[in-house]
């Protein structure tokens, strides 16, 4: 495609051919009008006069006769410039006149009539307007008016309309040409930017003017979109990663048991036993993936169809009895707070499992050590550790939140915590899959929410802060945000 | 499509109750001969269809006590599959194998006629456990009174007796109890009593249901020498009468 090709093809160069034409054709008719109007005009004026002369000549003839008319017609028509005057008798023998030949014919038709005609002086034939008129006794008298003035100014006139629509079309043309090449210059430009964006230059942008026009509002709202898109490449990215370091270790670990297996296996009893190690590894492998499909979903926003209206504190004490039990097991008080009822709208299935996963990490965290623990699970100091599950609303928000008393997290780590598979320093040991805090948060974003912790003097306080979602749910894409919220 | 395994089938029930005739519709050989292999292993009946079509047909000739119908398959998916049958008046339990294994997935799957859900992968103990379930369930056990040796449910009355001697429970206690004397002599997954007596369908990181479980075994077995409640490793919980 060459590059005027593709200008042509531009649609603001068909655009500019479409008003040109329309233009060109009206322009055209302005002037066409213009000059029937003149020739119109010019028309008049000659019929005018040669009636006015008419009356003038036929007044003489009543009052002087035909020798007073003669003598009259002689007199103007030997004026230069003068109009045409020819008196005939019945048989039509010319008598007097400046007019050496004539259209035939002519004389028989009384009242206007255009013709061809030549004065007695010339040889060219010229066009006029002459009326006739009958005299008493006969006699023919015929005036009339050369033509060639109105042609010509009609001519000028047209000629003038032809020029000027030529120029406009010109002009038009070239107009067009050059707006039409701007912008094609600034979408050429928009095009390059997205190839090389294609081509893997994430960090690319388009470029945007100061003008504020639509395709300045068009390349920064594309900024915006390839911002988010960046975002959510170097997740993927970072998740990728993840995956490979956080899946591959217990891959590794389920292979080299099974080999061990094999290479020292001696008894059916320590095969049985390297096999139940397998198994207990890859449900550990299939829960990792459960979790990263869960939260993809969410993130996604696949998951609002499930979307009902339930009581968020009666999710509090759901989640809270179904924990109990293990937390006294391990040394913890767990207290529900959510005595009103708190109606919302939005996944509860999501919304439990969030707080589950919440509740299980206050366990995992806060737990005592053992060595603090008498053997019925009650520290020696007689003051158990408490971890408050609470629910509360503020505003038109539910707060579902879980505050315990274990180390918590250094305020700088706290956005890094929901990433997905990343274990802080301290949990690395820990069991779990890392993935409950990346759960929660993207839970709390499907809602429009936001899951934040905090500090709780000592502890820490996970927060899942939710819209009520009563009249629908309020889903916006949440950016990174101040504080502690996590992106 | 990997099926993972919990458990070898044999060392489940040893002893099975009744016979049940099965039906597996699954267009995925390995998996579908593996399940086939298992459940004759456990001393089932297990017959298998490839497609859809032929599983409906199947299904609609023979007296199967269990469907064990997977979500995609060629020619009729296995929603239609349950759909048609029901439609067509046939109420054999069906339970739903699925590689979506999504929340809103499992409802769909339930609204379309099938009786239970099971997301790919699975573990064969599980899926047994469920089977015996759905085919137990058919019979139908709606007594007011559960016993299981001198143990003792009253639905009606809240009541729970050991040899006569009540036992008080917390309310979840009780419909923990109720649900494990409801199938006593079946086993009964974590994940069964996670969405049966809590109604939650999500895998808690940590085994909560161990807990209540100890929690309960202490109130009911606790002093008595005959123990009721019992771990079948790899799969779940058991309550019988312990001979």
């Amino acid at each position: 495609m060459t590059a005027l090709g593709k200008l042509f093809r531009t649609t603001t160069f068909k655009l500019t051919l479409v008003y040109l034409t329309v233009f060109a054709l009206f322009a055209a008719f302005l002037l066409g009008y213009l000059a029937w109007n003149a020739r119109r005009l010019v028309t008049q004026q000659i019929t005018a006069t040669v009636d006015a002369e008419i009356r003038g000549l036929s007044d003489l003839f009543q009052q002087g006769g035909i020798r007073q008319l003669i003598f009259a017609i002689d007199d103007r028509g030997s004026r230069p410039g003068s109009s045409l005057y020819l008196l005939t008798t019945a048989a039509g023998e010319g008598v007097t006149g400046n007019i050496g030949s004539l259209a035939t014919g002519v004389l028989d038709k009384s009242g206007w009539t255009e013709t061809t005609y030549q004065r007695i002086d010339d040889s060219v034939a010229h066009r006029a307007l002459v009326r006739v008129l009958l005299l008493p006794g006969g006699f023919r008298l015929l005036v009339g008016r050369d033509l060639d003035e109105r042609e010509r100014l009609y001519d000028v006139v047209l000629s003038a309309g032809r020029w000027s629509i030529a120029l406009v079309v010109v002009l038009g043309m070239a107009g067009g040409f050059f707006v039409t090449r701007r912008v094609l210059r600034r979408i050429d430009a928009m095009t390059g930017t997205t190839q090389r964006i294609m081509a893997g230059d994430l960090s690319g942008r388009l470029p945007v003017g100061g003008s504020n026009d639509e395709l300045d509002r068009l390349a920064s709202n594309l900024n915006a979109m390839l911002e988010r898109i960046e975002a959510l490449m170097h997740g993927l990215k970072e998740v990728t990663d993840n995956i490979a370091h956080d899946l591959k270790t217990p891959l590794t670990r389920l292979r080299n048991r099974a080999e061990e297996a094999l290479r020292m296996g001696e008894d059916e009893s320590q095969y049985r036993a390297a096999l139940e190690r397998t198994i207990e590894e890859s449900d550990g492998l299939i829960r990792t993936f459960n979790a990263l499909l869960m939260i993809a979903r969410a993130e996604s926003g696949q998951a609002r169809d499930g979307m009902s209206e339930f009581d968020a504190a009666e999710i509090a004490q759901g989640i809270g009895e179904l924990y109990e039990p293990l937390a006294d097991d391990k040394g913890l008080a767990l207290r529900v707070e959510a005595s009103v009822a708190m109606p919302m709208r939005g996944h509860r299935e999501l919304i439990s499992q969030a707080l589950a996963n919440l509740v299980d990490n206050a366990i995992k965290y806060a737990a005592p050590d053992c060595a603090t623990l008498v053997p019925d699970g009650r520290p020696l100091n007689g003051n158990q550790p408490a971890i408050v599950v609470r629910a509360m609303s503020e505003g038109g928000r539910i707060l579902l939140s879980v505050a315990d008393s274990g180390p918590g997290i250094p305020e700088g780590d706290r956005s890094r915590a929901v990433e997905r598979f990343v274990r802080l320093e301290l949990s690395r040991s820990r069991p779990g899959s890392g993935l409950g805090l990346s759960l929660a948060n993207a839970v709390a974003r499907l809602h429009g929410g936001e899951l934040r912790l905090e500090d709780n003097q000592p502890g820490l306080r996970s927060v899942l802060a939710l819209p009520r979602g009563l009249s629908g749910i309020a889903v916006s894409p949440t950016g990174p945000r101040e504080g502690v919220v996590i992106p | 499509m990997v099926v993972a395994v919990v458990s070898p089938p044999r060392a489940l029930n040893k002893e099975v109750e009744r016979v049940m005739r099965l039906l597996i519709i699954e267009d995925d050989r390995d998996a579908a001969d593996y399940l086939v292999k298992a459940f004759r292993e456990v001393g089932h009946v297990a017959e298998l269809a490839t497609d859809g079509e032929v599983g409906l047909a199947q299904a609609l000739d023979g007296q199967y006590d269990v469907l064990i119908v997977d979500r995609m398959l060629p020619k009729l998916d296995g929603l239609t599959v349950i759909g048609t049958l029901r439609s067509k008046g046939i109420d054999t339990p069906a339970l739903i194998l699925s590689a979506l294994a999504q929340v809103d997935d499992r409802v769909k799957g339930l609204r379309a006629g099938g009786d239970d859900y099971l997301p790919k992968p699975y573990s064969f103990s599980e899926l047994l456990a469920r089977i015996e379930v759905l085919a137990r369930r058919r019979g139908g056990r709606e007594e007011m009174v559960y016993r299981v040796a001198d143990l003792e449910l009253d639905r009606l009355s809240h009541q729970v007796k050991r040899k006569d001697e009540e036992i008080l429970l917390q309310p979840r206690e009780f419909r923990l109890l109720e649900y494990l004397m409801k199938h006593a002599g079946q086993v009964v997954t974590r994940t069964m009593l996670l969405e049966n007596v809590w109604d939650y369908h999500f895998d808690p990181q940590t085994n909560v249901i161990d807990v209540h479980i100890s929690r309960l075994r202490s109130k009911i077995d606790k002093g008595f020498s005959q123990q009721l409640l019992h771990t079948v490793r790899g799969a779940g919980y058991m309550l019988r009468d312990g001979r």
